[in-house]
């Protein structure tokens, strides 16, 4: 039989090779833009100005650090509050709740996890605050406690999810040697499954931090949108204003190309290395999602 | 009689780069028309010196590769199988080759058989049909699958799917077929059928099996090769070697000294 | 060496440590279905059909969503458009050709990186790249490649997967038949793979057409009148819609509010159904 030549091979395997390429392109290009836009802004804003505790661009005041606070008291409040949720949840659901408990839980985890944050943000804003308010008798119920309250929310289903794949993971092997020995199951989740998964829980935790400081459309709703620099523990119950909230209120309106407009891309370039080194520290706790694949596809 | 090499294979020598199974200078050749049984302990080469043939070893991760291996046509005109730029497609094609482990192909049965073709530009509805055929009746397959063709392939029986992975071989006419264990996961009465059949197909093809036992190797040999630690021990006529073998380790191993 | 605890109050804390569990995971859960039962409570009343086929009226405060629901609409299909081959190809490569090498490393680096910058870090991007460097204005066009490289990452992922969980014997029987590694790809693994593919790369567009950040300076405005024409027209959209009538127009009436927030839930969340129908009747018919 005459066998025909196949051209097309090599032409096919090279597209394929230069779209396996395209997501190193996209980041680079996406570092690119920041930097051209953003760089600017250090030689239009003196360094020390960046480092002043107002933010008040309509009279030039550029200083970053009430954004930079406000994004580490909301991320941090929305970690106090999802860590042990989530971690207890996976745990509850990995280990404890029966095969059709279990089936109903981890979707229902997930289908928040699809939530738009918009309507996260929504309702936030329309009874969360309202009723924190009146409870708390605050001025206002737009605070950094509503902030992290609802980014809590956003950040549970990525930590559930994960923990919960990295528990499943661990060897049932590892847990019938230990029943074996004479511990109970509550000992044995606590003195050996969780400590075996301990890989995988920290790349939940560390990808539920990238969640929080990342989310907009919440804080932007409902935290207040003040730029106030912290005094004391009751800026949990005070307005807020958040790094990407500031991108999103303000972008809209200013100047392409005015000093503002880089600022605001100065503010992305420090979000991009923020969000970057919390990444880069998830993946080298090496947690491969073997177990994902298999829940999806069996 | 004079019989003609189908496969002559000179000091071929074989590294994976995890340093597990490697041949050590292999100097072996299979006559066409015969069965040749490559019997040995695990891990001696035997299914590395079959993926040479038809060069399935290029997915693994092979170090080093040295010798000549030459495979050879009714016309005398010989092609050599380890050279970089050879078309390995049209290779495979003239090496068949069927595992251990029966894979069928997730589609209809006759959808197994004419992959092969249909990979290889054949669109001709009768020459398919023709095909599908001739490769069940030489699998002995016809009689149970004729009236189901169109049935997923999965839903045979594992003595089915392997003598359907066979004809899946033979679909393509090939000139050299390659068996490793092939009824290792079968009962014996598929064993004696798959066994039955190679019988009949030695006739048209050349026949390279490496058997899941040594009394298969005792039942099917034309020719026997004693494989140990990437060694050729023994290569020789299958009555010789598993009556009289020239050497001792040979003669232990047919006789189940170790193994 | 005796046991510290007797086995009795071993028993005991083991008894109340899985009570307290199953409490914190419904405290974890419960909100979820509530959220979902009150949206649909108060935004139920707001669906009809002027709801769902008509234009905003009296600056936001009465009519309908429709412009919003095309938007979200077109936005979501170009978007897919754009990242459904980029992202299959990308993961193609990935399983089924690339080495293990410094290189893939870095591929791989990329695509965790991508996974994790901020939505509207993208949505500066898109602006800094497709709305200005590239003239295509705040349009549906710059607002679908802004939200397609976001979408890119978990695509890539889902579909990675999909492609490694078929049988490694399938590749090497096509091969050993004499297929290329393409024509594996295409007739074995691809076929193969296509449901957890789709399932996957309907999440990834899930999460798109959910996105405020990423069109907020890229696609999405305030109010049209008129539909877009082509995908270089700006767009409304429903989930910048519902920022805009919950925090921008005062005296919104909140049944309209919930009536968004609703059809956006079941936007999103149909697509969510979609993919788990997919993924449990694959489940149901696969062959291995």
């Amino acid at each position: 039989m005459q066998i025909p030549k196949f051209n097309s091979e090599s032409i096919i395997t090279a597209i394929i090779k230069i779209i396996g390429y395209s997501a190193i392109l996209f980041v680079g290009l996406i570092f690119y833009f920041l930097l051209s836009e953003g760089l600017p802004a250090i030689i239009e804003v003196p360094l020390s100005e960046f480092l002043q505790t107002r933010w008040y661009p309509i009279e030039d005041y550029y200083g970053i650090l009430p954004l930079l606070v406000g994004s580490l008291v909301v991320t941090i409040g929305a970690l106090i509050i999802a860590v042990p949720l989530g971690l207890l949840t996976a745990i509850y659901i990995a280990e404890v709740a029966s095969r059709q408990t279990k089936e109903i839980l981890k979707p229902l985890v997930e289908l928040l996890g699809g939530f738009p944050s918009v309507v996260l943000g929504f309702l936030g804003l329309l009874i969360l605050s309202q009723y924190l308010r009146e409870i708390m008798n605050l001025p206002t119920g737009l605070s950094a406690l509503t902030g992290s309250l609802i980014l809590a929310g956003i950040a549970i289903p990525a930590i559930v999810s994960i923990s919960e794949d990295a528990l499943d993971a661990v060897p049932q092997s590892y847990r019938d040697a230990s029943l074996a020995l004479g511990a109970t199951e509550w000992q044995t989740i606590w003195w050996v499954t969780l400590p075996a998964a301990k890989s995988g829980v920290l790349t939940a935790i560390m990808l539920g931090i990238g969640r929080a400081i990342g989310e907009t459309m919440v804080v932007l709703m409902v935290t207040g949108n003040a730029p106030m620099m912290p005094t004391g523990l009751d800026t949990l119950f005070n307005p807020t204003r958040t790094m990407t909230a500031t991108i999103a209120a303000e972008m809209g309106e200013v100047a392409n190309g005015s000093t503002h407009y880089h600022v605001l891309f100065f503010i992305g370039i420090v979000l991009f290395i923020i969000t970057l080194i919390v990444n880069v520290t998830a993946s080298t706790f090496v947690f491969r999602r073997k177990k994902r694949s298999e829940r999806i596809l069996s | 009689m004079k019989t003609k090499n189908k496969i002559i294979t000179e000091h071929l020598v074989l590294q994976y780069s995890d340093g597990t199974e490697s041949l050590k200078d292999i100097s072996l050749n299979i006559p066409e028309n015969s069965i040749s049984v490559l019997f040995g302990p695990a891990g001696g080469g035997k299914s590395t010196y079959l993926r040479v043939l038809n060069r399935l070893n290029d997915l693994a991760n092979v170090t080093k590769v040295a010798g000549k291996v030459q495979l050879c046509s009714e016309s005398g005109d010989c092609l050599d199988i380890l050279d970089p730029n050879l078309d390995v497609t049209s290779l495979r094609r003239r090496v068949g080759m069927v595992f251990a482990r029966p894979v069928v192909l997730p589609m209809s049965i006759r959808q197994n058989l004419t992959y092969g073709l249909e990979i290889a530009g054949e669109r001709n509805r009768n020459r398919l049909n023709e095909a599908v055929e001739r490769s069940l009746k030489q699998a002995a397959l016809w009689e149970e699958v004729q009236d189901r063709l169109d049935d997923p392939a999965v839903d045979l029986s594992g003595g089915q799917q392997q003598r359907l992975c066979i004809a899946r071989s033979l679909a393509l006419e090939p000139e050299v077929l390659l068996l490793d264990e092939p009824t290792s996961g079968l009962d014996p009465i598929s064993t004696g059928k798959v066994e039955a059949s190679l019988q009949e197909l030695k006739k048209s093809y050349t026949i390279i099996l490496v058997p899941h036992s040594v009394q298969q190797a005792a039942r099917a040999a034309d020719y026997a090769a004693f494989f140990l630690q990437g060694e050729l021990i023994e290569y020789a006529p299958g009555k010789k070697i598993f009556t009289n073998p020239a050497v001792q380790r040979t003669a232990d191993y047919v006789e189940g000294r170790f193994g | 060496m005796k046991p510290r605890t007797s086995p009795q109050r071993r028993n005991l804390t083991q008894r109340f440590g899985f009570i307290f569990l199953r409490l914190v995971a419904i405290v974890a859960v419960l909100p979820i279905i509530a959220i979902m039962i009150y949206i649909i409570y108060k935004g139920a009343p707001a669906i009809s059909w002027e709801f769902i086929t008509g234009f905003p009226s009296d600056g936001m405060r009465s009519g309908g969503i429709w412009p919003a629901i095309v938007g979200t609409f077109f936005l979501t299909l170009l978007c897919a458009l754009i990242v459904a081959p980029l992202g299959i190809g990308a993961a193609v490569y990935l399983a089924e050709y690339a080495p293990d090498n410094r290189w893939t490393q870095l591929i791989r680096i990329a695509i965790i990186n991508l996974a994790g910058i901020p939505s509207v870090v993208y949505g500066l991007f898109g602006l800094g790249l497709f709305v200005i460097f590239l003239n295509f204005g705040i349009s549906i066009l710059a607002g679908s490649l802004t939200l397609a490289i976001m979408t890119l990452p978990v695509i890539i992922t889902t579909t990675e997967e999909a492609l490694r969980a078929v049988p490694q014997a399938f590749r090497v029987v096509s091969i050993s038949v004499g297929a290329t590694q393409w024509q594996t790809v295409r007739r074995i693994v691809l076929p193969q793979a296509l449901p957890g593919i789709l399932t996957g790369v309907i999440l990834g567009l899930e999460r798109a057409a959910g996105e405020t950040a990423p069109i907020l300076f890229t696609a999405a405005v305030f109010f049209l009148p008129r539909l877009p024409s082509s995908a270089m027209d700006p767009t409304m959209a429903l989930p910048y819609h519902l920022y805009v009538i919950s925090t921008q127009v005062p005296g919104m009436s909140s049944e309209i509010q919930y009536g968004t927030a609703l059809v956006l839930l079941i936007f999103v969340l149909g697509m969510n159904l979609i993919a788990t129908v997919i993924r449990s009747r694959a489940r149901a018919r696969r062959q291995w």
